[in-house]
C-alpha cells in the first residue's frame, strides 16, 4: 500500500533555535495521527511545514497525488501546492476566524472552495452548502447569516464544513477544539470522529489535549523541544508510555 | 491462533527515579481455535498486563505475540488496528463511552466497520441487546447515562457482535445477575463452537470451570524477585 | 498657455506612465503599478484618469470629458478646462469628434471606433478587494488565476437579493485571463467593453493602470443558472425617445413626478437634433435653458 503522506527528515530552524528536526513518518489512507506536546514543542511548526504554510529547511513531504503518485510538496511549485490546498488538503485552524471569511455568509463560506475549483451553478453550490451545514449540525435557516453571528462552536463546525465540502483526502487540524467550552468540545469531537470515519479521511491533528487524541487518533507522535520522543498506537502510548516526557504528560492529566 | 513466545515486560518509571519494575518474564503459551484458556493467579500476578499486551495496549519488552499472522509485539500501529478490526476482539470491564452515539449503533459498529450491511448489523445488535436483557426503550439512547451493569452488558454485546477469530475477555461475568451471566456463558460457548480462540480472566470459578478448556497460572511468568 | 509643460506633467513622468500603459496593453486586464503624482485636484476627482490622459494626449488631439455620461457637470467641465489650459488641445462634446475621451462611470452610447482612446477614472482597481483585504494575497490570486472568490461575491448577491444585485463595477474576465474591475460603470455598459477603441484605466490614489486593447474578449462573470444581464430602467428616454440608452431617473416635483432621460447628454442631444422626440421632450431650441 502506498502511503498517502511520506514525511522524511523534516527540519525547520528559527535562527539557531530548533523549530522541529528529524521528523519522519508515513501516514496511510484512512489513518488519523495525533501530534501532542506542550507549547513550543514544535508541533505547530511541524504541521505548518507539512501543510505547506512554512518551508522546511530540510527534508521531504511526499503526497500521493491523484494523477502523478508521490510528489514532494516542498519542491512542488506554488500553484500546484495551492491547488492541493483547496482540493485534496484541508486545514482546520484553531481560531475559526483564521479559517473563515467573517464578512461572507455561511453558505458563501462553504461554497467558496467549490467555486474555487470551478463550480458555476448557483443552485448546485447552494444545495451542497445546505447539505454540509446539515452534516455539521448547523440549521439550514442560518445559511445566509454571517459567521460573526455564530457561537464559537458553530464557527468551528462551519470551518470544518467549508474544508470538507470538496472531499479532501488529508485534513490538517491545529488544536481544533482549543478555546471551546468542554461541552462544545465533546460535540465537535464526536462530529469530527463521525466525519473522519464516514469519509475515510486521513488526518493529522495537533493538540495538547490528550482526550482529543484518545478519541480521534489511531496513532500518536509525542514531541518535545522540536524532537519526536515517542510514537505508537494511541492507546498504547497513553496507557504504557515509554519515554520520560510522555509519562510526565500522561500522569499530569487531571482525573475527573 | 494465538502464540506467545518468551514474552517479557517491565515498567520503567522515569519520573520516580527511573525505577524499573519487571512484571513478566518468559511467558509462553498457545491457544488453538475453538479453545478457551483461563488466566489465573493472585491479584498482581500480571493477568491484566498480559491481556493488555495481547491486545497491543501495553508494549512488550521482548518476545513475540503472534495472533492471526501478526506479531503484536513488533507490529506497526496500523497492523494492530487492522488486527483489532477483523481478528482480535476485547471485552474489557468498562465501556469506553462515546458521547451521543446510540446503544444500537455502539453495538453494531464492529460489524459496520468490517463492511457488513447496516440492516444485518442492526439485526445482530438487536438480537444481542435483547438476549442480554437491555430494555428496548434504551436502544436509541447513548449508554453514557446507563447504570454500571447495563453498560457492562452493552459492552459485552458489542464485543460479541462481530465473530472475531480471537477474543480476549476480562471478567465478562463480573457483577452480572444469574440470568445475564448465563447468557454471557452461552455466548462464550457459541464463540468456541464457531472456532474462536479465547483467553479470559474469570474470578467466577464456576464460570471458569464451565467454559475454559484449561487454565494458565500467570504467576509462572512473574519474574522471581531475588531481593 | 504658458509656464505649464504640455498637459501639465513633466516629460519623464509621462514616459513613466506611458510605459505602464504599454505594459497594461500587453497584459490585458493586469494592474500595472505606477508612481502616481500629486495632481492639482483631490483624489476621487479623477487624478488617475487625468494622468493617463496627460500621458496619451498630443497637440493634435480632440478631447472630451464625461462624468456619468454628461459633458456639463462640474467634474467634467473642470477636467476639460484643465487640459484646455495646460495642453491647449481642442475640446468637444461630440463623441464622434473626440480622439481621447476621459470618462467617469459611463461608456458613451455611440459606438467608438478605431483610433479613439477611452480613459476611465477608477476609484478602486482591485475587484477582489472587498473580500480579500490583503494586497499580497490578491496579487497572488491574480498571478495564480485563483478567482473563486469573485464568484463568492456574486453568490452573496444572489443569496441576499435573489439575483445578482451588483449593478455597477460588475467584474469581468479579460481575454480569458485576468479578472478586472471595469470601474463603476453600470453593468448595462459591460457588453460595450468589447470595442474597437483603446480602453485605459487609471487609479490615482491606488497607483494602478490597466488596459483593454481593441477587440479584446471581455466576459462578465456569472452563474450558469443566473446568467449576466445588462439591465437598464424599463423605459424610453422622455426627452429623445431612445429605448436603447442608459437612463437617469429624475424626480421633478414634490408629487413624485419622474423623468427618465439619457445619461449620455451628447447622445440625447444628437437624437433630438435629428428630430427624435420623447414623451415629455421639446424640440431643440425651445429648451428653457
Amino acid at each position: 500500500m502506498t502511503p498517502l503522506l511520506q514525511v522524511e527528515n523534516i527540519a525547520k530552524f528559527y535562527g539557531a533555535r530548533v523549530g522541529c528536526t528529524d521528523v519522519s513518518f508515513d501516514l496511510f489512507p484512512g489513518e488519523v495521527m495525533g501530534i501532542v506536546g506542550e507549547s513550543g514543542s514544535g508541533k505547530s511548526t511541524l504541521l505548518n511545514c507539512l501543510a505547506g504554510h512554512l518551508t522546511p529547511d530540510a527534508g521531504a513531504v511526499r503526497f500521493d497525488t491523484r494523477t502523478e503518485g508521490l510528489r514532494d510538496t516542498v519542491t512542488m511549485n506554488e500553484p500546484e501546492r495551492r491547488m492541493l490546498g483547496r482540493t485534496d488538503w484541508a486545514f482546520v485552524h484553531q481560531h475559526a476566524r483564521d479559517g473563515l471569511r467573517m464578512n461572507v455568509s455561511a453558505g458563501g463560506n462553504v461554497g467558496e472552495r467549490l467555486m474555487a475549483v470551478g463550480a458555476r451553478h448557483y443552485g448546485q453550490i447552494r444545495d451542497a452548502a445546505t447539505d454540509w451545514l446539515g452534516r455539521v449540525e448547523i440549521a439550514a435557516d442560518r445559511i445566509d447569516d454571517r459567521p460573526t453571528a455564530f457561537s464559537g462552536g458553530m464557527q468551528q463546525r462551519l470551518q470544518i464544513a467549508r474544508n470538507l465540502v470538496t472531499g479532501p483526502r488529508l485534513v490538517f487540524m491545529d488544536e481544533p477544539t482549543g478555546g471551546l467550552d468542554v461541552s462544545v468540545q465533546a460535540r465537535l469531537l464526536d462530529l469530527l470522529r463521525g466525519l473522519v470515519r464516514e469519509m475515510g479521511l486521513s488526518a493529522i491533528i495537533v493538540t495538547h489535549d490528550l482526550a482529543v487524541v484518545r478519541l480521534l487518533a489511531d496513532r500518536l507522535m509525542v514531541m518535545k523541544d522540536g524532537h519526536v520522543v515517542e510514537t505508537g498506537l494511541t492507546d498504547q502510548v497513553l496507557d504504557d508510555p515509554q519515554h520520560a516526557y510522555t509519562q510526565l504528560l500522561v500522569s499530569s492529566v487531571l482525573q475527573v | 491462533m494465538i502464540q506467545v513466545e518468551n514474552l517479557s515486560k517491565s515498567f520503567t518509571l522515569h519520573n520516580q527515579g527511573g525505577t524499573v519494575i519487571p512484571v513478566m518474564e518468559g511467558a509462553a503459551f498457545e491457544v488453538a481455535p475453538g479453545e478457551c484458556v483461563g488466566l489465573t493467579g493472585a491479584s498482581g500476578a500480571g493477568k491484566s498486563t498480559l491481556m493488555r499486551m495481547l491486545y497491543g495496549n501495553y508494549l512488550a519488552a521482548s518476545g513475540h505475540i503472534r495472533i492471526g499472522g501478526v506479531d503484536v509485539a513488533t507490529a506497526e500501529p496500523r497492523e494492530i488496528l487492522a488486527l483489532r478490526r477483523g481478528t482480535l476482539g476485547y471485552v474489557s470491564q468498562f465501556l469506553r463511552v462515546v458521547p451521543r452515539v446510540s446503544t444500537l449503533d455502539v453495538v453494531a459498529e464492529p460489524l459496520l466497520r468490517t463492511g457488513h450491511a447496516r440492516d444485518a448489523a442492526e439485526a445482530r445488535a438487536r438480537d444481542l441487546l435483547a438476549r442480554l436483557n437491555i430494555p428496548e426503550r434504551l436502544w436509541g439512547l447513548s449508554p453514557t447515562t446507563f447504570s454500571g451493569g447495563e453498560q457492562q452488558r452493552v459492552n459485552i454485546a458489542r464485543g460479541f457482535a462481530y465473530d472475531y477469530p480471537a477474543l480476549l475477555l476480562d471478567e465478562p461475568t463480573a457483577s452480572l445477575d444469574i440470568a445475564n451471566r448465563e447468557v454471557v456463558l452461552s455466548l462464550i460457548e457459541e464463540a468456541k463452537a464457531r472456532g474462536a480462540a479465547i483467553v479470559g480472566i474469570f474470578h467466577d470459578e464456576a464460570a471458569r470451570d464451565r467454559v475454559c478448556d484449561r487454565v494458565i497460572d500467570a504467576a509462572a511468568f512473574t519474574p522471581k524477585v531475588s531481593a | 498657455m504658458s509656464e505649464y509643460n504640455f498637459a501639465y506633467l513633466d516629460e519623464q513622468t509621462k514616459r513613466m506612465i506611458r510605459r505602464a500603459i504599454l505594459k497594461g496593453l500587453a497584459i490585458p486586464g493586469y494592474q500595472v503599478p505606477f508612481a502616481s503624482r500629486e495632481m492639482p485636484m483631490p483624489y476621487g476627482w479623477g487624478t488617475g484618469g487625468v494622468q493617463v490622459s496627460a500621458a496619451v494626449l498630443t497637440p493634435d488631439d480632440t478631447f472630451k470629458v464625461i462624468d456619468q455620461g454628461a459633458d456639463d457637470t462640474t467634474n467634467a467641465v473642470s477636467i476639460r478646462r484643465f487640459f484646455e489650459k495646460t495642453a491647449g488641445v481642442a475640446v468637444t462634446e461630440a463623441t464622434a469628434q473626440a480622439s481621447v475621451i476621459q470618462t467617469r462611470h459611463r461608456i458613451p452610447e455611440e459606438v467608438l471606433r478605431e483610433g479613439q482612446i477611452l480613459v476611465y477614472q477608477v476609484p478602486i482597481p482591485e475587484p477582489l478587494r472587498f473580500l480579500e483585504p490583503s494586497e499580497v494575497e490578491t496579487r497572488k490570486m491574480h498571478s495564480l488565476e485563483e478567482y473563486g472568490l469573485m464568484h463568492v461575491k456574486l453568490y452573496e448577491d444572489i443569496s441576499q437579493h435573489g439575483a445578482i444585485a451588483t449593478a455597477y463595477a460588475y467584474p469581468v474576465k479579460v481575454e480569458g485571463r485576468y479578472v478586472m474591475d471595469p470601474s463603476p460603470i453600470p453593468k448595462f455598459d459591460n457588453p460595450k467593453l468589447e470595442m474597437a477603441a483603446i480602453q485605459l484605466f487609471g487609479a490615482g490614489r491606488e497607483q494602478r493602470i490597466y488596459a483593454v486593447p481593441p477587440y479584446s474578449k471581455v466576459v462578465s462573470l456569472d452563474f450558469e443558472d443566473f446568467p449576466f444581464e445588462a439591465s437598464k430602467a424599463d423605459h424610453a428616454c422622455d426627452l429623445c425617445g431612445a429605448e436603447d440608452s442608459y437612463l437617469d431617473e429624475l424626480i421633478v416635483d414634490d408629487d413624485g413626478g419622474r423623468l427618465f432621460m439619457c445619461s449620455d447628454t451628447d447622445y440625447c442631444q444628437g437624437r433630438r437634433k435629428a428630430g427624435h422626440l420623447g414623451a415629455k421632450g421639446t424640440p431643440v431650441g425651445e429648451d428653457a435653458a
